[in-house]
């Protein structure tokens, strides 16, 4: 689906289904450097269970236009503008859910419109979620080196069973297909350097998140891979008690929706429910 | 941190996609011999049709163990993923039968196994798909063949029967530029040799039955794709980027940005053609790729051997082994194949088809059967055998002439080969 954000077209993905704005929406916000597409099992069972799904791609990923946007601060109020354009209105009906940087993007709309958002779950999370200077500076000189490390810290097995989004899916290689995709996409625009460099800037750069803890209502899980190197479980402590969320850990590494996605649906029900 | 990247080709061929089972402890990939796999309740079931969670339901689609097999070749390729299936044959054609239908071409090289050959221009015919064959070499007949119904271009890595290096990056520039995917067979180059994907293949399916497999022991096909053709933006390809009544209106591109081709190959191909890899097959090929790094190493060091003795006997017109300067690819072999040029080739016999009949009869160690990429070494004649048929002036269209040996070198002590050749040789010669 697409919807005309301030005279920009993002592209949507939801669920398999036609959108319905009269459900409970839960709008799916992916990480750097990836697209809608690391969430479709988890959106087809929402679409497919009484939702409205709104998975998007960001500015400037995917088959959404750019330009990128140049923080998470300004990623969160184009979110909540697509949800008005989509006729998303309804009082805590809303969860959202955001993977890495998307957590981020998650948290800050949260706080901006708390009546709205009655939901929040982010996935493989931290908060200040700083970015290691080596992996900053590949990330801007040598994005597909800097690809290949992240494959290797992201992604916890050799064997990620049953299989994103089905058997016979290599994780390894099919993350990097999509991250190299995203590299070269035609709408990545506005990037000063890459949209690698560019989604890794954005979260390190973000420092605002346990002020904006505190301006959240929404009822909050943190979904945290067990063997996550990117965003280690024990760097969400203060976010955890700011937002006195409820933690569950997972075993997998910081690639949660394609390694672990019976295990994360379970934790979205029971977050939905 | 700086440094850090995927494993290595040796480390992914023993262990990409296989953990010890979680509940029995198992380290080795157990054979998963089931025809189907137990629901969990009403809702997972339903959930599994609907590709709302991942997971096995019956052989035909997956399984646990031909999945270990299917991620072990996509790692090994560089890919995002794979389907294994029942044979080299079966690979082929579901990636036909995924993207083309009656109306639709294809470009292929003329340089192709005859049972591609056949496939192409016999039997696809006759369900409306037509294919242009062209010279692997003539980079402007693969361009000017390409048609608005064009779907896929197609070559061999190494073509047969003279081992044409195909070039896949300009091939593959070409194919780019028409918004089509290239699709190689690369069942010759095993990914420890080469992988077409770093040069721009966005398809690739080996025999399995040949190198992965390694001892001549099975039958099957893997199909690899590379996740990085964009079906949607090239826009020929309705099937992966329109809704498709066969699976729930489903857009195989939406779902998966990446794997839309794999999606649709085993969603529709598998379910509705069938010809799946067994089980038990699977794991026999996942033995043999755990020691493909090493027996590559070792067919192509006999392979150099034997290639050295053959170019320099005086019963020998040709040899036909791109690492050879007077092979028309040898320039293309030094750039894309730096770690050898295989273990499959053919020779020229001086003399007349007896002359060949009596070579082949002397041999001792080599066999004499209609197969390659064993670990035993292995013989065929085709004016006596495969080709036996046509005439001289027919054999010498198809590139092969009266006395033309195919070998494929096994792992035996090299000097036990190249001695096997010398004393058939010497009976050869005294046949004439």
């Amino acid at each position: 689906m697409k919807i005309d954000v301030d005279g920009q077209t993002a592209h949507v993905y939801t669920g398999g289904k036609p959108f319905d704005p009269s459900l409970p929406c839960v709008v799916f916000i992916h990480g750097a450097l990836h697209d809608h597409s690391v969430w479709t099992l988890l959106a087809r069972w929402c679409a497919h269970h009484g939702h409205g799904v709104l998975a998007l791609d960001l500015p400037g990923h995917g088959q959404s236009a750019g330009p990128v946007l140049p923080s998470v601060e300004a990623t969160a109020d184009w979110l909540l503008a697509l949800l008005a354009a989509a006729g998303v209105r309804q009082p805590g009906q809303v969860t959202l859910v955001g993977h890495s940087m998307g957590s981020l993007i998650g948290l800050e709309a949260a706080a901006r419109q708390p009546a709205l958002v009655g939901r929040l779950v982010m996935v493989g999370t931290a908060c200040p979620m700083k970015v290691s200077e080596a992996l900053l500076t590949t990330a801007r000189d040598a994005p597909l080196k800097a690809i290949d490390m992240v494959n290797a810290f992201s992604i916890s097995s050799l064997a990620t069973k049953p299989g994103y989004p089905g058997p016979g899916m290599w994780l390894h290689g099919s993350n990097r297909a999509l991250m190299r995709r995203s590299l070269a996409g035609p709408n990545a625009t506005g990037c000063a350097v890459n949209l690698f460099h560019h989604d890794f800037s954005i979260c390190d750069a973000y420092t605002g998140g346990l002020q904006a803890a505190a301006q959240v209502t929404a009822r909050v899980t943190l979904a945290l891979g067990q063997f996550d190197q990117m965003t280690p479980p024990r760097a969400t402590r203060d976010l955890a008690a700011a937002l006195k969320a409820r933690v569950v850990t997972l075993p997998s590494g910081h690639s949660l929706p394609a390694e672990a996605p019976d295990e994360l649906l379970t934790a979205l029900r029971s977050a939905l429910s | 941190m700086a440094g850090y990247t995927d494993p290595g080709f040796d480390t992914l061929a023993l262990h990409a996609g296989a953990t010890p089972d979680p509940t029995t402890g198992a380290r080795a990939t157990p054979i998963h011999l089931s025809t189907s796999f137990v629901f969990q309740s009403s809702e997972h079931a339903a959930s599994l049709f609907n590709m709302e969670r991942s997971g096995h339901v019956y052989s035909r689609i997956s399984n646990p163990t031909t999945a270990v097999l299917e991620e072990r070749i996509a790692a090994l390729e560089g890919g995002a993923g794979a389907i294994a299936t029942a044979s080299g044959q079966a690979a082929l054609h579901l990636a036909v039968a995924t993207l083309a239908g009656a109306g639709h071409h294809i470009v292929a090289s003329s340089a192709l196994y005859g049972g591609s050959h056949n496939l192409l221009d016999y039997t696809l015919r006759r369900f409306g798909i037509s294919t242009t064959f062209v010279p692997p070499g003539d980079v402007d007949a693969w361009r000017a063949a390409i048609r608005p119904e064009t779907r896929l271009l197609f070559g061999e890595t190494l073509g047969n029967p003279g081992l044409d290096v195909l070039d896949i990056p300009t091939i593959s520039a070409i194919a780019h530029a028409a918004n089509l995917p290239l699709l190689v067979d690369s069942t010759f180059t095993p990914p420890w040799l080469l992988k077409p994907f770093d040069h721009g293949a966005d398809l690739v399916y080996h025999s399995a039955t040949k190198f992965l497999s390694g001892h001549g022991t099975v039958v099957g096909g893997l199909l690899v794709d590379s996740g990085a053709f964009d079906w949607a933006a090239s826009g020929r390809f309705p099937e992966l980027s329109e809704a498709y009544d066969g699976f729930h209106g489903m857009v195989f591109s939406e779902e998966s940005t990446v794997g839309a081709f794999l999606l649709r190959a085993r969603r529709e191909g598998l379910r509705d053609f069938g010809a799946c890899m067994s089980p038990h097959t699977a794991w026999l090929v996942l033995q043999g790729i755990e020691t493909l790094p090493l027996r590559m190493a070792r067919h192509v060091e006999n392979t150099r051997k034997v290639v050295d003795m053959l170019s320099r006997h005086a019963m020998v017109s040709r040899v036909g082994y791109p690492e050879l300067e007077s092979h028309p690819s040898h320039a293309l072999a030094k750039r894309l194949l730096p770690r050898g040029c295989g273990a499959v080739f053919s020779f020229d016999l001086k003399g007349s088809r007896a002359q060949g009949v009596a070579f082949i009869e002397a041999l001792k160690i080599f066999s004499h059967l209609a197969n390659v990429g064993d670990c035993r070494s292995l013989v065929i004649h085709p004016a006596s055998t495969t080709h036996f048929r046509m005439d001289d002036a027919a054999l010498a269209r198809a590139g092969i002439g009266p006395g033309t040996i195919r070998l494929s070198i096994g792992l035996e002590d090299a000097d036990d080969l190249v001695d096997d050749l010398k004393r058939a040789l010497k009976v050869a010669e005294k046949t004439a």
